[in-house]
């Protein structure tokens, strides 16, 4: 073989090993959790694991029961995705279509800036000045509860809601638009009906993306909630997530005991729960671009 | 010409419509008559397109343009006396390239309607009905009204948004080059609804097909680099111009 045909040869091969890299890496994290979280089900049914309502992970013998974690995750995305999303489909519309050039350019640069913040910063400026409020303005014992970490949540979801509610807009082809116009149509109604239209699959893929990165965060959400494991029964109490749940406990919990695995167990839950989000994100991204 | 001089269904005067520093249009002042079919032609960059969207106004979705001059549709003034919406309802547009909105055939065409009030369901039906059949569309789409525009052919999109543009009952339907993407057919399907129209309707018709100017307009215009050459009825635009320059573009010597 030739020199260059040597080089080439590596070249393909290289290429090939990055690109499959990531598959491969995916496989290997599903398997090694499946291989640590499936042991714990060797002691414990799924259905207790699932749906038991005490999580005592260090009484003896342990109480494995994750209802009131996934309760607390479900509640602290359900409130932040009641913020986010209508307060980002909103915007998304406001910086596509009305704002003029200079003051578009100053609001997308301001909503990088926002996503640029690391969560632990955005939690610790919650847990000194958002905690405190909340606490005051509704006379609660404690302001670490589910609606504190929904704000701050709502916050870190909604760059990637306007961002991708925008492109959606952004690609809505401007014949439609011309057409509308043309019928006679005043800028809101062009809007309301066929631009709203037009985005809607991208819209609902930048929401699903948001709730994704929600309920997947962690650091944030662990410094302003709070971290009872109780089934909340309102936003104005303490609740801990899943995620909050394995960052914490990783570094205490015995290796190879039942503790241990169940934080493996969450992990799969999690990770089942977030897979499901984004392919359903991404349904939706394609049906857009079919059409 | 001894024909006394109808009232001009829209006059023109010193308009010029300007891209920032570069004007596209330059002191143009004419009269589109009632009834009639005028037709533009010219090279492109000659401001036929700048001239027809000035004349319902779709210049204005682009911020970079200013026009300057005086348009007057039945006397009133479409900058100062009207609203642009209720301008475009009176004034239609018909695109290059069909572009139906994404909702189904019966719903592209009750949109504009329904925007101006229109809600009682007989007459919206009715209103489809006549439209599509003005626009030579009813036989083929009839029996699926329901269906997206976006699975007719090119050429019956076409159509559909001259129905679409009818259903408003507008007094004038302007045409900017609207034949560029079809077929002979459908071509000659579009120009049919045309000579149809121009019973009740004022139409303009911005072409860059010489022979379809010749074919359907009553009278012709030349455009060239932002100023009108020549006016005058389409046979003597196209026998006997009075301009070197007109004769040149016809027979094809440049454009």
């Amino acid at each position: 073989m030739s020199p260059r045909k040597i080089r080439e040869f590596f070249i393909e091969k290289l290429i090939f090993l990055s690109g499959v890299a990531s598959i491969v890496f995916v496989a290997l994290i599903f398997v090694f959790l499946l291989k640590e979280g499936v042991s714990l089900f060797k002691t414990i049914g799924l259905g207790d694991f699932l749906g038991g309502r005490f999580w005592y992970p260090i009484s003896d013998p342990p109480k494995l029961g994750i209802l009131p974690l996934i309760l607390g995750s479900l509640l602290v995305t359900a409130g932040a995705i009641a913020l986010a999303v209508p307060l980002g489909i909103a915007s998304a519309f406001y910086i596509a279509e009305v704002a003029p050039p200079r003051l578009r350019d100053a609001l997308k640069t301001c909503i990088e800036v926002l996503s640029a913040i690391p969560s632990v910063v955005l939690g610790f400026i919650g847990m000194v000045t958002l905690v405190p409020f909340i606490k005051r303005v509704f006379g609660i014992p404690t302001g670490l509860t589910a609606m504190t970490g929904s704000i701050m949540l709502a916050l870190m979801a909604l760059p990637t809601i306007i961002s991708i509610s925008e492109d959606a807009i952004n690609s809505v082809p401007g014949e439609y638009k011309a057409g509308a116009i043309a019928l006679g149509a005043t800028h809101w109604q062009t809007l309301r009906r066929v631009i709203i239209h037009g985005a809607m699959p991208g819209i609902i893929a930048a929401s699903m993306l948001g709730i994704g990165r929600v309920f997947g965060e962690t650091m944030a959400v662990m410094m302003v909630t709070g971290n009872a494991a109780v089934i909340p029964k309102s936003l104005l109490q303490p609740v801990r997530t899943l995620t909050a749940t394995i960052a914490a406990e990783m570094g205490e919990a015995v290796r190879g005991s039942e503790h241990f695995y169940a934080l493996f167990a969450i992990g799969i839950v999690l990770f089942i729960i977030s897979f499901a989000i984004n392919v359903t994100a991404d349904l939706f991204l394609n049906r857009g671009k079919k059409r | 010409m001894t024909a006394e001089a109808p009232t001009p269904k829209i006059e023109v005067r010193d308009l010029t419509v300007a891209y920032g520093r570069e004007s596209a249009l330059r002191n143009l002042s004419l009269d589109i008559l009632p009834n009639e079919i005028l037709s533009i032609i010219g090279p492109s960059n000659s401001g036929k397109t700048s001239f027809l969207r000035a004349l319902n106004r779709m210049n204005d979705l682009e911020p970079r343009i200013r026009t300057t001059g005086t348009i007057r549709l039945d006397g009133a003034d479409i900058r100062r006396d009207l609203a642009a919406e209720d301008l475009r309802k009176r004034v239609g547009m018909i695109f290059a390239l069909p572009n139906p909105l994404p909702l189904s055939i019966f719903e592209n065409i009750v949109y504009g309607p329904r925007r101006s009030g229109v809600r009682d369901k007989n007459i919206l039906a009715g209103l489809v009905e006549s439209s599509l059949r003005s626009a030579f569309l009813w036989d083929e789409v009839k029996d699926r009204l329901q269906s997206s525009a976006f699975k007719l052919s090119g050429g019956q999109q076409q159509r559909l948004c001259i129905a679409r543009t009818l259903a408003l009952g507008p007094e004038v339907i302007l045409y900017d080059e609207p034949c560029s993407g079809l077929d002979p057919i459908s071509t000659a399907k579009v120009e049919e609804s045309m000579t149809e129209l121009r019973k009740s309707q004022t139409i303009v018709l911005v072409t860059n097909n010489t022979k379809q100017a010749a074919r359907v307009g009553t009278r012709t215009a030349f455009f060239l680099s932002g100023e009108m050459v020549e006016i005058g009825p389409t046979d003597k635009i196209f026998t006997a111009p009075d301009d070197k320059r007109t004769e040149d573009y016809i027979v094809g010597r440049f454009g």
